[in-house]
């Protein structure tokens, strides 16, 4: 079993606008193509090509149908989930090796490879289904939250976020410190009112998401609405409304 | 237990090489990150105007397709029975001289003889440059069954249309109206601009039969019946005119609102325009009372002054629209059935358009002078933007519908204003600024002109004295007269048939005929293999270039086998379809940033040598030798005119840029900066730029007109008229009898709605689409080992009523039949969907032995394509006579005008039809991918 810090300095993570997400994949996809060139083994795929491919992903899009109670059409939500680096990480605390373990620095939850047995025990314990075994060298493989990127002196600032931020077209990924109530994270969770996912889990997801806002409430007017009074009811009527506007513009 | 040591500064990569990514047709920057000179990682470039920065689920799964077990390897030669794809490598030299001993002699006796169409081509200025040399007519790229609608109803209404040629003003705008499916073009920028206006609280509109993608995200869903769009936009229109909220001023000063359409039924020119000596529209000048021309110094239009002439009453453009789209043929409660939304929520969509547009107005404090020489304060904007691609030009009536999607915009006065739609340079440039379509092909000779343009009237048709198409497709006959682009999709069809002529070669580059890309699929295989009476092909030979083991492979007898997008060059081009922003003027390039591992070879640099073997003019020295070594020596050498080449940044001595001479170092320059070049507009020439005088000044400096060129929008669409007057017997050419009516329903000089030709069969009561997914482009992401895990299936998704209505359950097959045949397919729920509507993923399914894929593959036993069911032609109707399943104006394949019954069946083994497998000219794909370079 492995211990959680009792306190972390800070603590990153993401806030994903649910409000905004297209569910275009782009962040899966960054996410896989940075992470399988660095952090510990390549994220492999068995039977690439074949009918049953399996590769391993640190973040996944899904995508969920909603039918409103009222008559309002059915909605669809993309739903992008990756390890929401939990304060309480079950995670961690089941790793019979220690390999699994939460950053005291800044509360990233990482797999030190080299220690992974493979036991699966940790993807078991996750609530959230975020940890992957890699189909080839059966090391447990999870989000890192770009930990190679955002110190990564070798790159310029402005690139030091997580891959699946730096790439997210829609702008939906947001980066920071959520333990900094400054901090733009911090901000966003408080004016769009940011929720933990299954929060009756009690892990303490540090991930925030940004509720879609309410849909199809176009408000409605009727036919003698002020904002579209007809000026006149057939063509004839149009054309006399338009002399008389016409001779008031000029 | 201490925490490992992390080591959080690795090194990213030993180089970054910066180029054009080509995953879609975006043509995003793209940093290539380099070890052991290998390629390790891909990420947007956050300097270039098309991305900045952020780069979609493709683009960053570029390195598999970069390293896809598909690519084709050498040239090859066909050695078995066409579709076998049973094939022989043999050398380049082998290769191009057996093209040579086809193409050359065919040039010398009959240029028409070969045809050469391209696919997803982003070199067309290239390609119809070499075509026209060669001296075939036949020549077009894929617009024809893609969006041809879009682009030409834009040119030809107001000198523009979406994506390539504009955009929302994202900064903007207020209100947001998307129609239908529009993910696949203009990817990231969309994105973007979405997330732009999600951050600042702007409403968006998504008027779409699915609620997928940024429909899902739109605040408003309006899930409309396919192929009523038309009807809907009218019906806006309609209430916008009727409550006057239109922009008089905007409609009066800069369209053809105010210009003289003669009235007089039963004359000569009923319907057209009155014109000066010049030939110049007339208006009645607000000064005078008296016609004058529309561009005249100072001159006000009137939008309601009439005026007799030679005994003729002429009426505005707008007293015309009055009369049209203020009957009750357009009122909410008339369309609403048809088109699917309630009539009180399109009279609130009105209403909240004409809100934003007036009363939330924009003014800028900057200052403009007008084409007429009038200067003003203030530049007026009307925050309300639309887009729209395929979604409503893939019907019979797209081309009307994109044209009223159009007009509403304009009578908004909402385009290329603050807060509007925007152009792109080189657009705006109206249809008369086009080249016309020519075809005079004669043996030996270049091409008498472009291929591909604008037709002004019946005079403009590539047609004998007999009425006869001069080129293969049809495009530009009486049958699809507007058809701009080709028409590609009739190519295989027409040269089976020998209708309107035989041809010996056809040469194809990206285009998936063979499957994917053609309507009736598997009809379409049985042309490319049929023998005539002597055993020879219909089809005598097929030359294909492709970088990857598509279906069309095993139809061509000889592979010409292109590179990967990373082992290029390319040259995105303001000759061509550049990647300009509305703000600026940009182009770019791709470069080998690995030289291939293969014995393959850009497809563009296989036709500089071709075309200085066969001596093509523009491919050889006055000596006879090879004018261009490769691509790269074309791009950075050509001249188009003099100063003009297909790269306007670092021209001459590296210091001029739009025109001057040739630059031997200009693709280092364009390396130097990221493979981009960009060119701002001078802030007083950002908007109205069709008459504002600035921009038009600067488009001149910058190369893009040779002189100012400005213009009014044209509501009324005179070719239209002149075409139908030709029916009515008024001009010396005349279409054929059977086409008249059909020219007077649909050919309409103001924007209209007719049901689609194919609603006319009861008997297929439920409408069947596809989209393209936004991680997966055309066939290609199929055989990419990450993307393929994302969307490796396609079940034909059902909405509720058609779900219960059959009983369904999931991991049920239906039974999908359209009048022209059936296909068997796995089917899955969807609420969020149009209730008489069921579509399916764009090109997932794939041919066995294709793409390099196992034979088991999802994508090749439960993966379909609709492409099956779609003919080219529609049944026969009372007169027996086959329609082309296409707009009548333009010939764009009608691929959404699909209709289909369906009824549940028993599982079959795999989704029917069942092709055999095709063998496969690459060798087996690796189990397993570890793709890691650094150790």
């Amino acid at each position: 079993m492995t211990s959680l810090p009792t306190h972390t300095e800070k603590t990153l993570g993401l806030v994903i606008d649910l409000d905004t997400c297209v569910g275009c994949h782009a962040c899966v996809t960054a996410c896989k193509g940075w992470n399988t060139e660095n952090y510990g083994a390549p994220l492999a795929d068995t039977d690439a090509y074949g009918a049953e491919p399996v590769g391993s992903f640190l973040n996944r899009i899904h995508s969920y149908e909603v039918q409103p109670e009222n008559d309002a059409p059915a909605q669809l939500f993309h739903f992008p989930k990756s390890c929401l680096h939990c304060a309480d990480a079950p995670c961690v605390t089941v790793c019979p090796t220690g390999a699994s373990y939460k950053r005291v620095e800044d509360g990233i939850v990482l797999v030190n490879e080299s220690d992974c047995i493979g036991c699966g025990l940790c993807a078991w314990a996750c609530p959230y289904g975020a940890r992957e075994m890699d189909p080839v060298e059966k090391v447990m493989k999870k989000c890192t939250l770009c930990v190679d990127r955002i110190y990564n002196e070798n790159m310029p600032e402005e690139d030091r976020q997580p891959a699946c931020v730096r790439t997210c077209p829609a702008g939906a990924r947001h980066f920071g410190d959520l333990s900094d109530p400054d901090s733009d994270v911090s901000r966003l969770v408080a004016e769009r009112g940011g929720f933990d996912l299954m929060p009756e889990q009690g892990t303490g997801p540090v991930n925030k998401y940004l509720p879609p806002r309410p849909k199809d409430e176009i408000p409605e007017f009727d036919i003698l609405s002020p904002y579209l009074a007809p000026v006149a009811e057939e063509p004839q009527g149009f054309l006399r409304w338009l002399d008389k506007t016409l001779e008031r513009v000029s | 237990m201490p925490q490992p040591k992390l080591d959080t500064s690795p090194k990213v990569s030993d180089e970054i090489r910066k180029t054009t990514c080509y995953m879609c047709a975006c043509r995003c920057g793209i940093n290539v990150h380099m070890k052991e000179g290998k390629v390790a990682y891909i990420e947007g470039n956050k300097d270039h105007p098309v991305n900045q920065g952020v780069l979609c689920a493709k683009g960053s799964a570029g390195i598999m397709q970069h390293l896809s077990p598909a690519r084709l390897r050498a040239p090859m030669k066909r050695v078995g029975p066409r579709g076998s794809g049973e094939f022989e490598e043999i050398t380049w030299e082998e290769a191009l001289e057996t093209a040579v001993s086809w193409l050359k002699p065919l040039r010398e006796t009959d240029p028409t003889k070969l045809a050469f169409f391209t696919g997803r081509d982003q070199s067309q200025s290239f390609t119809s440059f070499w075509a026209q040399g060669y001296g075939t007519p036949n020549y077009a790229a894929h617009g024809g069954f893609c969006s041809v609608n879009m682009a030409a109803a834009g040119i030809y209404t107001m000198g523009g249309a979406f994506w390539e040629f504009g955009q929302p003003d994202w900064d903007r705008t207020k209100l947001f109206m998307l129609f239908g499916v529009a993910e696949d073009h203009d990817s990231n920028p969309i994105k973007m601009g979405l997330g732009k206006l999600k951050e600042r609280g702007a409403r968006v509109i998504g008027v779409n039969p699915i609620r997928t993608g940024y429909n899902a995200i739109a605040d408003d869903w309006v899930g409309i019946t396919p192929g009523t769009d038309g009807l809907f936009i009218l019906s806006l229109v309609h209430c916008l005119m009727k409550a006057g909220r239109i922009d008089l001023d905007y409609l009066a000063r800069l369209t053809d609102a105010p210009c003289l359409v003669n009235a007089e039924e039963g004359s000569d020119a009923f319907g057209l325009i009155l014109r000066d000596e010049a030939g110049k529209a007339l208006v009645i000048d607000g000064r005078t009372g008296k016609p004058a021309a529309f561009d005249g110094e100072g001159v006000e239009p009137d939008l309601s002054g009439s005026w007799r002439h030679a005994g003729f009453t002429h009426r505005p453009v707008l007293h015309h629209m009055a009369e049209r789209y203020l009957t009750d043929e357009y009122a909410p409660e008339t369309v609403a059935s048809k088109v699917g939304i309630d009539a009180t929520r399109i009279r609130a969509i009105a209403a909240d358009i004409a809100r934003v547009a007036f009363d939330e107005a924009i003014e800028l404090d900057r200052e403009w002078t007008d084409f007429r020489g009038v200067t003003h304060k203030k530049m007026i904007g009307r925050p309300v933007a639309f887009h729209a691609m395929r979604g409503i030009s893939a019907h019979s009536n797209g081309f009307q519908t994109c044209r009223a999607l159009h007009l509403l915009q304009i009578i908004l006065g909402s385009v290329e204003v603050p807060g509007g739609f925007r152009f792109k340079p080189p657009y705006p440039k109206p249809a008369t600024a086009h080249p016309k379509p020519h075809a005079n092909a004669q043996p030996g000779k270049p091409l008498d002109g472009p291929h591909l343009g604008f037709v002004h009237g019946p005079d403009d048709l590539l047609i004998d004295d007999d009425n006869n198409p001069k080129r293969i497709d049809k495009a530009f006959s009486w049958e699809n007269p507007m058809s701009s682009h080709g028409m590609m999709h009739m190519v295989i069809s027409n040269a089976h048939a020998g209708d309107p002529y035989k041809i010996d070669t056809l040469m194809l580059y990206m285009a998936n005929m063979a499957w994917n890309s053609s309507m009736n699929t598997s009809s379409v295989m049985q042309m490319l293999t049929d023998t005539d009476d002597s055993g020879e092909y219909v089809i005598p030979r097929i030359i294909y270039s492709d970088a990857y083991s598509s279906e069309m492979v095993a139809y061509a007898d000889l592979i010409l086998p292109d590179t990967t997008y990373l082992e290029r060059h390319d040259c995105i081009s303001l000759l061509d379809r550049p990647i300009c922003e509305a703000g600026a003027a940009a182009d770019a390039i791709r470069w080998p940033v690995v030289e291939p591992d293969r014995d393959v070879r850009g497809f563009q640099s296989v036709l500089c040598d071709l075309g200085g073997r066969l001596g093509l003019p523009g491919f050889t020295n006055e000596d006879g030798s090879t004018k261009y070594a490769n691509y790269a020596d074309y791009i950075q050498n050509h001249e188009r005119k003099p100063g003009i080449g297909p790269l306007a940044g670092w021209r001459g001595d590296g210091e001029d840029h739009g025109r001057g001479k040739p630059n031997p170092d200009q693709i280092e320059k364009y390396k130097e900066n990221g493979s981009f070049w960009i060119s701002h507009i001078p802030e007083e020439a950002e908007f109205y730029k069709p008459w504002n005088m600035a921009y038009q000044d600067w488009a001149v400096k910058t190369g893009i007109f040779d002189a100012p060129t400005p213009y009014i929008f044209s509501l009324w669409c005179e070719p239209l008229r002149k075409f139908q007057l030709a029916a009515e017997g008024k001009h010396r050419r005349q279409p054929p009898e059977r086409l008249k009516a059909q020219y007077a329903e649909t050919m309409d000089p103001l924007p209209i709605w007719y049901p689609p030709f194919s609603d006319t069969d009861q008997r297929f009561t439920v409408h069947a689409l596809t989209q393209r997914p936004m991680a997966m482009y055309h066939s290609w992401g199929s055989q990419n080992a990450w993307l393929r895990q994302i969307h490796g299936r396609n079940p034909l998704y059902v909405p509720t009523k058609i779900w219960d209505a059959n009983g369904f359950t999931e991991g049920d097959w239906a039974r999908v039949t359209s009048p022209h045949g059936e296909i068997t397919v796995p089917v899955m729920h969807m609420a969020a969907l149009n209730e008489n509507t069921v579509w399916t993923w764009n090109a997932i399914g794939k041919r066995k032995g294709a793409w390099a894929l196992d034979k088991d593959a999802p994508e090749a036993t439960k993966g379909f394509l609709l492409n099956h069911i779609i003919h080219e032609l529609l049944p026969a109707k009372g007169d027996g006579l086959r329609w082309s399943n296409s707009d009548p104006i333009t010939g764009q394949a009608a691929w959404f005008d699909l209709r289909v019954k369906i009824e549940k069946v028993a599982a079959p083994k795999e989704s029917l039809p069942a092709h055999p497998a095709q063998k496969s000219p690459v060798p087996e794909a690796p189990q397993t991918v570890k793709q890691k370079v650094g150790s």
